[in-house]
């Protein structure tokens, strides 16, 4: 497997990869698989008709994880990936995805990462996927990830969904079904600066019995950036959905926090938290009495915010 | 070490001008206790937080270590070596106790052994509390002890308190009292200020100071002030106290 140094700073950045992983990988660069590794219980095969892969996972796998990182360091690439996920019952994995584009030239550089989960009866699910952007072009950093949840009864999916730096723009989609006793939680941390644009928009549906759905979004916008979200959570059994979206604005920042609630059961318990401001100022206070400057502490702030 | 010269602060309010602290003089001499008592709403947590330079007085000049830092900022003085426990200790969120103690210690890493033994000082076991994010999640007691031991780390030359003892157990009290008397004798020269309506700490004084309707009503030794204490009236406006259940509560 053949990375050039900044490939390999991306990889790090997105997957905390150092080196080639253990168990399943496939690693995307510029637009190709420059390495792939299946298992006995996890197979990873390349899709015909479009670009990207299906990963088979045996049901009854446990502890083994699937890395899946992609990587652009080629200004002016544009392209739409593909992946498919069969967890297979009983299994208990961890998927690490990722996207990182490194744009050094003046032309728009665009990963729109399609990935559909199917989640058998029992299986867990523990996806990660971080975003990142870097290098000096003019071009833009364009992410724009649509996820796919079916889960099957009494599955449980956790999200980790973090996009800290240099995505010029993402539109972000997550949509997700939820079967009787499926518990499905979803963390994003995101922080937009200059005059990046980030909009997230979640869909999902609680179809069966004691089903629960957990949205929590943690945000900052700096500088003059823009972000949207969206969140639509249905009950539709008795089940329980809940969302959140916390913010901090700094600079010119502008953030539109839009949590929906639908009731199509009596006995569905739905609710909803948003709240959007400025670094409270006892926090840089208290900060500042240890030591730190304003600025050191707003750092501290965001960091932990973030975490 | 400090020295307050005819420090006032004033604020608008809808009668026009209101004195919180009227011409005030003080002196916190190194390696002394003092004890600031009085009142509620008699001014002691400003005077606290004009010390900390977290609000300016309108006028008078302060004095730290010889220098004017009347117009310092809050992280200078940090840095020049004061130090400040709120009497309402600020939540966070995703801080940790152990990020708290790190910055309070001003190093870049800090290992949970080394923030341990701080919360184990104030009495809280460690390990339970290092990870926990400093938010409402903790007991006003926690809050408060956690508080305290960031203070302790920060090893500042004057440390000021607000109300240490505030949702601090009895039982705990003593081990408070310890945690005062190791600080003088562990930091050389440094001195202490204390806000506290409590006997128990206005005891361990080497001056008491009583501050009521913004200034300094009286000043001396614990045997000297003690006893004026008992029966002395509250700053917070009262017009006149209702027996509520004689005018029948219902
Ligand atoms: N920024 C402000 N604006 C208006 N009033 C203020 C302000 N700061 C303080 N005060 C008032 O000044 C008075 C003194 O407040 P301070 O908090 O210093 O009292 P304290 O002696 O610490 O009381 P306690 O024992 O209850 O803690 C109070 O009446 C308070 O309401
Ligand atoms: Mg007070």
């Amino acid at each position: 497997m053949e990375l050039t140094d900044i490939q390999k700073k991306v990889l790090a950045e997105v997957a905390d990869l150092h080196k080639t992983p253990v168990g399943a990988f496939n690693i995307r660069a510029n637009g190709e698989s420059v390495g792939r590794n299946s298992t006995a219980n996890i197979e990873i095969i390349p899709k015909k008709d479009v670009s990207g892969i299906d990963i088979r996972i045996k049901p009854g796998t446990k502890n083994e994880s699937v890395h899946i990182p992609v990587v652009i360091s080629q200004s002016g690439l544009k392209e739409s990936v593909y992946n498919d996920f069969y967890i297979g019952e009983g299994a208990d994995v961890l998927i690490v995805a990722g996207c990182g584009i490194d744009n050094c030239g003046s032309q728009d550089s665009q990963h729109d990462g399609i990935h559909r989960f199917f989640i058998e009866k029992n299986a867990r699910v523990k996806y990660v996927e971080k975003h990142y952007g870097s290098g000096e072009g003019s071009g833009k950093r364009i992410l724009n990830p649509v996820t796919e949840v079916y889960m099957d009864e009494g599955s449980t999916c956790e999200m980790e969904m973090v996009q800290i730096k240099g995505v010029d723009d993402t539109v972000r989609t997550t949509k997700a079904e939820l079967k009787a006793g499926a518990k499905l939680l979803v963390g994003e941390r995101l922080m937009t600066h200059g005059d990046q644009r980030a909009i997230s928009n979640y869909n999902v549906d609680i179809n069966g019995e004691g089903g629960v759905a957990d949205v929590v979004s943690r945000a900052v916008a700096r500088d003059r950036s823009y972000q949207e979200f969206n969140a639509v959570i249905a009950g539709n059994a008795p089940c329980r959905g809940h969302s959140e979206c916390d913010s901090i604005i700094m600079d010119e920042g502008i953030i539109l926090a839009v949590p929906a609630l639908k009731a199509n059961n009596v006995d569905a318990e739905m609710f909803h938290e948003a709240a959007i401001g400025k670094i409270a100022g006892e926090q840089l206070t208290k900060l500042m009495t240890l030591g730190l400057t304003e600025q050191e502490a707003e750092e501290e702030i965001i960091n932990g915010f973030l975490r | 070490m400090l020295e307050l010269k005819n420090i006032s602060f004033e604020v608008d309010d809808e009668l026009g001008q209101k004195g919180i602290l009227k011409d005030v003089n003080l002196t916190i001499d190194a390696g002394k206790l003092t004890v600031i008592t009085g009142p509620n709403g008699g001014g002691k947590s400003t005077l606290a937080r004009i010390i900390a330079g977290v609000e300016k007085p309108t006028s008078g000049k302060i004095f730290y270590k010889g220098e004017d830092i009347t117009d310092m900022s809050i992280t200078d003085r940090a840095r020049m070596g004061i130090g400040f426990a709120f009497q309402q200790p600020v939540k966070f969120k995703g801080i940790r106790v152990v990020d708290l103690i790190r910055l309070a210690k001003g190093e870049k890493t800090l290992s949970s052994k080394d923030a341990c033994k701080y919360l184990a000082a104030v009495g809280l076991c460690a390990k339970d509390y290092i990870n926990r994010e400093v938010n409402g999640s903790l007991s006003g007691g926690e809050l408060k002890r956690i508080e305290i031991a960031t203070l302790i780390a920060k090893r500042s030359d004057l440390s000021v308190f607000d109300e240490p003892e505030a949702g601090i157990d009895l039982w705990s009290f003593q081990n408070l009292i310890e945690v005062f008397e190791s600080m003088r004798k562990h930091i050389e020269g440094s001195s202490i200020m204390i806000i506290s309506h409590q006997e128990r700490i206005l005891r361990i004084a080497d001056e008491i100071v009583m501050v009521k309707d913004g200034i300094i009503a009286e000043k001396g030794t614990c045997d000297e002030i003690l006893p004026k204490l008992s029966g002395t009236d509250s700053a917070v406006k009262s017009c006149g106290i209702v027996d509520l259940w004689k005018e029948g509560n219902n």
